[in-house]
């Protein structure tokens, strides 16, 4: 009996289950600010929040560009995820919200 | 390593599998998920979601809020537990060139995540959309019904 559960944990060692995969990257606020501006180029306003309370897993962007124009939301968040490819493999939870600066003016005024 | 150390170790292993795979899954098996396979699946209903949990039970807040929109529409739909397989989990992503969970398809055309689903149905967009193929969103009906009161 011993043997079979010091062999179940070898098997378990072996094939890694417990092994902590690659070590979480943090990222910060301003981070993710600056990977969207290089993206986007013309960025009159930005903004991110790490809503993770500090493990950096959960973050909240507004953008506004001049790109957006014309695009409909899947394009424009298709853009956004674009430049923060490498970011989104360990932030499990981005939601963003994506303006033109026409429409982040009317936004403001609400 | 003795025969019967053997028998021990494969049988821990399948212990281990059945643990992992098992239980009210809808894939019982690591099923390979290509391309076709989800060309399959995400056309197999007119509307599909990839979600963690299932819609009983969401396993996090952007896949729930999906499920209330969809609730609140009245619509049916298929909903894959993305939790319950990791070729399925990364597959999808990959397959959508979408890196989030939920994923929404709607006639087999990926629709967005969490935060589109959102704001289509506050904009109202999501009633064209389901309009389109072929499915009266409850809140239609609704509100078709009050001026008649």
């Amino acid at each position: 009996m011993r043997r079979s559960l010091g062999n179940f944990w070898k098997t378990v060692n072996q094939r890694n289950f417990f092994a902590p995969t690659a070590r979480m990257q943090v990222y910060t606020e301003k981070h993710i600010e600056s990977r969207i501006v290089e993206k986007l180029e013309n960025v009159p306003f930005i903004k991110a929040v790490d809503q993770s309370d500090g493990c950096g897993g959960k973050f909240h962007v507004i953008v506004v560009s001049e790109k957006f124009q014309g695009k409909p939301l899947l394009q424009r968040h298709r853009l956004v995820n674009s430049a923060l490819t490498e970011e989104l493999k360990t932030i499990h939870a981005f939601s963003q919200k994506t303006y033109t600066p026409e429409e982040w003016e009317k936004e403001k005024g609400n | 390593m003795s025969i019967f150390r053997q028998i021990l170790r494969t049988q821990n292993v399948k212990l281990v599998n059945q643990a992992f795979f098992n239980g009210p899954s809808r894939f019982c098996s690591a099923a390979a998920f290509d391309t076709k396979k989800f060309d399959e699946i995400t056309k197999k209903n007119k509307i599909v979601i990839f979600m963690k949990g299932n819609p009983e039970q969401p396993m996090c807040g952007f896949s729930n809020a999906v499920v209330q929109i969809m609730r609140m529409h009245g619509v049916n739909y298929d909903s894959y537990n993305v939790l319950e397989n990791d070729n399925l989990r990364q597959g999808i992503k990959d397959y959508s060139n979408w890196p989030t969970i939920p994923q929404v398809y709607i006639n087999g055309e990926f629709v967005g995540g969490c935060d589109i689903l959102l704001q289509m149905h506050q904009s109202g967009d999501l009633i064209e959309e389901l309009k389109k193929v072929g499915i009266t969103s409850a809140l239609l009906k609704e509100a078709s019904e009050k001026p008649k009161e």
